[in-house]
Parts: structure tokens; sequence; C-alpha cells
């Protein structure tokens, strides 16, 4: 019972936070250049360990799947059962998993310290709304660097199971690319996992900015929190795709 | 430092967007609606069997549109599919047939036309007189059982 108030004065606590993350957010189209910054650690540091993942993640679907279609005789649609794999989920799930562990636990471990070393309070004290200074710039960059990683994911992991397909496996080249373009479609297909990623970007950033926010002004209360950080963001990731996934593929 | 940061950033975006291009228009069909203008056409069907809402249109093999809409009228007991048809493909004769096919045994269903001879042309919004209703398996299995029985 006690953990279950808990639970729910947590979650009360975290959703007036980002109703005020929100407010601040129209602010910082005056000051941009924060948003930038944040964009560069959040996204581009994230870029590089997306780009291997997907390129890997590609290649492995790529050779499961072509053993499998092959016995089938169906080598040909290698290419579109890859692009649909990575479009529809893998692409939004495991780059959001990637985020998660690579961006968002940086997040709270570092507003977490800004906390533990007073620095939010002593920006209080300057008059100074953390929220808006701190907190809103790294929230949208985390948003916007989302869907862009999804869509590199997938570009790459494409190209990962063509060079696989076509060039390791010998699937017909033109094969691999037609069969894609006549059965992927690009509103139930790619933008649905364009929607997606914007959804879990979303959740990812808003969980690791309010655990670093919220944490417990202590090392340990810092490393807990960043532990909370990938834990719940990815099995929130994964809840959130399981629903929207039986929403738009209906 | 602070135009490097920005340099990468700037780098960051343009690789995301330029992913998001290329799947919109490498790796998905989307590219194959981009001609400018096409036209509207009308059939009316017994049945359509598997036929779905942006099914192809097809010619002698060569896909020349996607159906738009599918209804049901009431008063004729029909289903109403209306197609788009591109406008390079413009010359169809007013008896053309329209019939709906299924590509390989079990494939997605099209709709499949077939030229006639008469010197009018279709226009945009007019209906297809003639048409062919979908095949569906059941029937045909009934069907023949239905003959082997009556034979013995």
């Amino acid at each position: 019972m006690k953990a279950l108030t808990q639970m729910l004065t947590r979650l009360g606590r975290g959703s007036l936070f980002l109703i005020k993350i929100l407010a601040g957010i129209p602010q910082l189209f005056l000051r941009f250049r924060l948003v930038v910054q944040q964009l560069h650690s959040v996204g581009v540091q994230t870029l590089m360990i997306t780009l291997v993942a997907g390129l890997f993640v590609g290649m492995v679907l790529a050779l499961q799947l072509y053993y499998t279609l092959s016995t089938f005789g169906a080598e040909d649609t290698l290419g579109m059962v890859v692009d649909l794999a990575l479009v529809r989920e893998l692409g939004p799930v495991v780059a959001a998993l990637l985020f998660a562990g690579r961006a968002g636990s940086a997040l709270t471990a570092e507003i977490g310290l800004m906390k533990a070393t007073e620095q939010l309070s002593g920006l209080e004290m300057m008059a100074v709304d953390p929220v808006n200074r701190i907190i809103a710039p790294r929230f949208l960059a985390g948003f916007i660097s989302m869907p862009l990683l999804a869509a590199i994911f997938s570009a790459v992991g494409i190209l990962g199971g063509y060079s696989v397909g076509v060039d390791l496996l010998g699937v017909d080249s033109g094969a691999f690319w037609s069969q894609i373009q006549d059965k992927v479609d690009f509103y139930d297909d790619v933008l649905n996992g364009v929607i997606k990623s914007f959804v879990f970007g979303f959740i990812v950033s808003w969980i690791a900015v309010f655990e670093g926010y919220d944490c417990i002004p202590t090392s340990e209360g810092v490393s807990r929190a960043t532990t909370r950080t990938v834990v719940h963001s990815s099995l929130a990731v994964l809840g959130m795709d399981f629903v929207l996934t039986a929403i738009m593929y209906q | 430092m602070f135009r490097s940061i920005e340099l990468s950033v700037g780098l960051f975006v343009g690789i995301g967007l330029a992913a998001l291009f290329m799947l919109a228009m490498q790796a998905s069909n989307l590219s194959s609606f981009t001609s400018a203008g096409h036209y509207q056409v009308n059939a009316r069907f017994d049945n359509i069997g598997g036929l779905k809402v942006r099914s192809a249109v097809k010619v002698s093999g060569v896909k020349i549109g996607q159906v738009t809409t599918i209804d049901y009228d009431s008063e004729t007991f029909e289903a109403v599919v209306s197609m788009q048809i591109d406008e390079k493909f413009s010359k169809f004769p007013r008896d053309t047939i329209a019939s709906i096919f299924t590509s390989g045994l079990l494939g997605e269903q099209y709709i499949g036309l077939e030229p006639g001879g008469d010197e009018k042309l279709l226009a945009h919004q007019s209906e297809i007189r003639h048409t062919q209703s979908a095949m569906v398996l059941e029937q045909l299995i009934g069907q023949f059982l239905f003959s082997k029985s009556k034979d013995e």
C-alpha cells in the first residue's frame, strides 16, 4: 500500500514536472543555442552507436531471414521483409533502447550531479529557472534527436541488409528494391514508424530528465536514478510499442 | 568551439533528414505515385473478394493506378470501387472490361483492365460497365464438388 502511494506520488510529480517543461519550451526558440548544444551531446554523440548497431541489425536480419525464406523459394522478398521489420519495429524500438542507454543515462547523471553539487539551487539563487534553462533544452533535444536516429538506424539497416543479401547471398539487386518499393507503404509503414519514434523520444527524454531532477542528491542517489532511467525507459518503450502497434496495425 | 558544435549538429540533422528521405523515396512506395495528374473511374462488382484500398490497377500487367475508395451500394446490392488512373494512360475505350484477379495463387488481388473496341473513351468520373467479380476459392471448390457429385 505504501509502495503504491509512493509510486502514484512519483507519477504525479513527474506529470507536473512535464507540464512545467512543456510550458518552458516556447521560450527556448529565443535561445536556440542551448538546444543546439544539447543536440550535440544527446544526438550527435549517440550517432555512432546507432550507425554501427543499425548496420549489424540489418545484416543479421538479412542473414537469418534468407535461410528461412529460401526454404520457400521466396528469397526475392528479402528486401521487403528486412525493410518492414526495420521501419515498423526494430528501427524505432532498438534506436530508442540505445538512446535510453547512451543519452538517457547521461542526461540523468548530468542533471543528478548538478543537483548533488547544488548547481541547480545556485541557478535558482540567481533567479534563473533551472527547468527552463537546464531541463527544457535537454528534453527538446531528445525529442528532436530520436526520430532522426530511428530513421538513420532503419536506413543503415536496409543498406546492411542489402550488402549481406545482395553481395553475400546473391539475391537479385533489382528484386530487392522492387519488392521494397512495391510492398512497403509510405503512410502505413514508414510514417507510423516515425510517429512511434517521436513517442519514444518523448517518453525516454521525459523519464531521463525527471529521474535526474528528482534524484536523491548523493552519489548513491545519482547512480540509482541513472539505473532507473535505463530500466524504466526501456520497459516504457517496449510497453508503448505494443500499444502503438496494436492501435496502428489493426 | 561553438562553431564546431553547430557544424556537427548540422551534420547530424542533415544525415537524419537524408535517412528519412531515403526511407520515403527508395524504401517505400511513395515514389511510384509522384506523377502529376490522374483521373477517376468507377466500377461496380458483385463481389470484390479481398480487394483493398490502394490495391493496384493494371493493364497487360503494367500498373497504371490504384483503388481509392470501396463502397457498397445498398440499392443495387453491389460493391462500388473507384480507382485513380494515371493521366498518361487516358485512352481507354468505353467498353473496357474490369476484372478482379489474384496475383499468383494466393497473392494480393488487383483490378485488371482489358481495353475493348469502342471509339469513345472513358472520361473522368465515368463508369466501367463490364465487370467481372473476384473468384472466391470456397465457391470454386463448392462448384467443383457439386458438379462432381452430379456426375456420379
